[in-house]
């Protein structure tokens, strides 16, 4: 399913937070998000989730426009893995997960065989199966980012969208997250500060600076010296990866 | 792009020492429900015994069921009828309501603003609603609405206390939840503070009575007239609440979250906070306010049950009934023949359970 940002634009207090966003991410592409700090991306995913309505502009999935979509009905389609994990109740595990089956349920119906083979299937996927009984308030902030990740794909959407899904990862889970996301067969948008993680999981990058887009493409043509040099005031040398040729981003501490 | 690597997590574990052991299942359920009901029946027979003349609960049992069947009762046993079926028998059942509604309610609203420490008595919700009562009580007004018109004055306070601390505390549409507490507490002492300016200034010579009535509650004044009222509310409010119980839980996890699983936490929060204050004005109208029941039955029922809403639901309006039984009962007959504020005991018995429970390791109480 192909997912479309037009002319979004977010104003709020006067702030102009996204200006004139329009980005393109193709059926089963990983497209990343990369920007500095307040850039705009949070605020650009959040209208695709819908937790937040542009100003102008439209989201679009399949060319139809979000808004006229019911919240519940686009839930279905598109699941979000979000930065607010913080949670006073303490639910368990597999109590979190199933929540994601939340758009395809009606009232309170306990969730059938079916369903509960897709939680299995997601927490053995992220590795979580061993917490399935412990209470979310006890994980660790890696651990945490599983369940979320785990929760959104079961919630079978045809796009995922992720917020910096690999805070708190260490080295082994953020690289089997992201080759997660490549092998899911979904449409991704994936906001992610690690440069080099970006380039070598997505498809195509945008760059983000001050709400506006002003780069997008392939990681080797948008990741260039210049380019870091601009938007993020960081002097770095690009070297091709020995194995996969994806470019990879080498800095040097001294200004 | 290598595979993801094979799973290598072992099969589920047992719990381990350190979880905290909870009924998971089904059946778990439907037994904790049942037994409270029994402990119910059985704790509101035993109470509407207890009193200044004492019944024994076999006799209790037998004029109840007079009652209800329209049986027959000997002449000298005409006394004792009367205070078992018009003063004590409203007063218990009475209280078994507010019980189950107050707990109810605190499930919901520490579910709907996502703080731990949120009920309705916390928020200000209750000192709204005794205002609005108090306000109706003494000026008079609402007539339009007969005898239900405290009812519907403290609905009114309860729906307005709710909509200011709630608009009071969000920013950009951000709910803070310390914001929030703050905001609440502050609102309460606020409304209670009107509430007694108002008593103080009607012609009133029980001015300090009515007061206590109002912050700390009783159930002095229940009649089998005002019953039918609260019944309704209080049910009607813990069934919705009870079908409630998904987006509740989607809700608990945080607005974008609640947006990405296709719950609107506006419109949810919105129509949750109207029936809240619904209920919450009505118990009030009839009890005054009553700290402590809704704060920490969703915690106690919580730690057997979970975190999941429709368990929750299930079973605390049962627990808070209970509970609300004996709390009554001690507050009638431990000083007889005067009475003790209903808010003394529940703070006697609220304050140690509380504490207790956020010092225990193995819950989690609003993080870490």
């Amino acid at each position: 399913m192909n997912l479309e940002l037009d002319g979004l634009s977010v104003v709020t207090d006067g702030k102009s937070l996204v200006r004139d966003l329009s980005l393109d991410v193709g059926s089963g592409q990983v497209v990343g998000l990369v920007g500095p700090n307040g850039s705009g991306k949070s605020t650009a995913l959040r209208c695709v989730y819908r937790a937040l309505k542009p100003s102008s502009g439209t989201v679009k999935v399949d060319g139809q426009e979000l808004s006229s979509l019911t919240m519940r009905r686009s839930a279905q389609l598109i699941a979000a893995m979000t930065q607010d994990g913080a949670v006073d109740l303490d639910f368990t595990v597999e109590e979190v997960i199933a929540l994601g089956r939340t758009p395809h349920q009606r009232g309170s119906t306990p969730l059938n065989g079916h369903e509960r083979d897709l939680c299995e299937h997601a927490m053995r996927r992220l590795d979580i199966l061993h917490l399935a009984r412990r209470g979310i308030l006890t994980l660790s902030g890696g651990e945490r980012q599983r369940v979320l990740l785990a929760r959104a794909l079961v919630q079978e959407p045809k796009i995922l969208v992720l917020d910096e899904p690999t805070n708190h990862l260490d080295v082994r889970h953020q690289v089997r997250l992201l080759s997660l996301l490549r092998g899911a067969g979904l449409t991704v948008l994936v906001v992610l500060h690690d440069l080099n993680l970006a380039a070598a999981a997505c498809d195509r990058i945008g760059v983000l600076s001050e709400g506006r887009l002003i780069n997008s493409g392939t990681p080797k043509d948008v990741l260039t010296p210049e380019l870091v040099d601009e938007v993020f005031g960081v002097r770095a040398s690009v070297v091709p990866h020995p194995l996969t040729g994806d470019p990879q981003l080498l800095y040097s501490l001294d200004s | 792009m290598s595979p993801p690597a094979p799973p290598e997590a072992p099969q589920r574990p047992a719990p381990t020492a350190e979880e905290p052991v909870r009924t998971g299942s089904r059946t778990g359920l439907v037994a904790i429900c049942a037994s409270l009901f029994a402990a119910l029946v059985v704790s509101v027979v035993v109470a509407i015994g207890l009193g200044p003349a004492v019944v024994p609960p076999a006799e209790t049992a037998r004029f109840l069921w007079a009652a209800l069947s329209g049986g027959q009762i000997s002449a000298d046993e005409v006394t004792t009828y009367q205070i078992i079926w018009q003063i004590r028998t409203p007063r218990v059942l009475l209280a078994a309501l507010v019980g189950a509604g107050l707990s109810a309610v605190g499930v919901a609203i520490q579910a709907l603003v996502r703080n731990a420490l949120a009920d309705p008595f916390v928020l200000g919700v209750s000192s709204g609603a005794s205002v609005g009562a108090v306000g109706v009580t003494v000026m008079g007004g609402l007539a339009v609405f007969g005898i239900y018109a405290v009812s519907v004055g403290a609905f009114l306070g309860a729906l307005v206390a709710s909509l200011l601390v709630y608009g009071a505390s969000s920013t950009k549409g951000a709910l803070s939840p310390l914001r929030l507490v703050l905001t609440g507490v502050a609102m309460s002492l606020g409304f209670q503070a009107v509430m007694s300016v108002i008593i103080y200034f009607a012609p009133s010579s029980e001015a300090t009575s009515m007061v206590l009535y109002w912050t700390m509650g009783s159930f002095g004044a229940a009649s089998w007239g005002s019953l039918p009222v609260v019944a309704a509310a209080v049910l009607v409010g813990v069934l919705v609440l009870h079908r409630y119980g998904r987006p509740l839980d989607v809700l608990a996890l945080g607005d974008e979250t609640a947006a990405s699983l296709g719950i609107s936490p506006d419109r949810h929060r919105k129509s949750l906070l109207v029936l809240v204050s619904l209920v919450t004005g009505v118990m009030v109208a009839v009890s005054g306010s009553i700290a402590f029941v809704g704060l920490v039955m969703p915690h106690l029922v919580r730690m057997v049950v979970g975190a999941t809403h429709a368990r929750v639901l299930a079973v605390a309006p049962l627990a808070g009934a209970v509970f609300m039984v004996w709390v009554d009962l001690v507050s009638r007959t431990l000083v007889a023949p005067r009475e003790l504020p209903l808010g003394v005991i529940t703070a006697l018995v609220g304050v140690p359970v509380f504490i207790t429970l956020m010092r225990r390791k193995s819950y989690m109480f609003g993080g870490r």
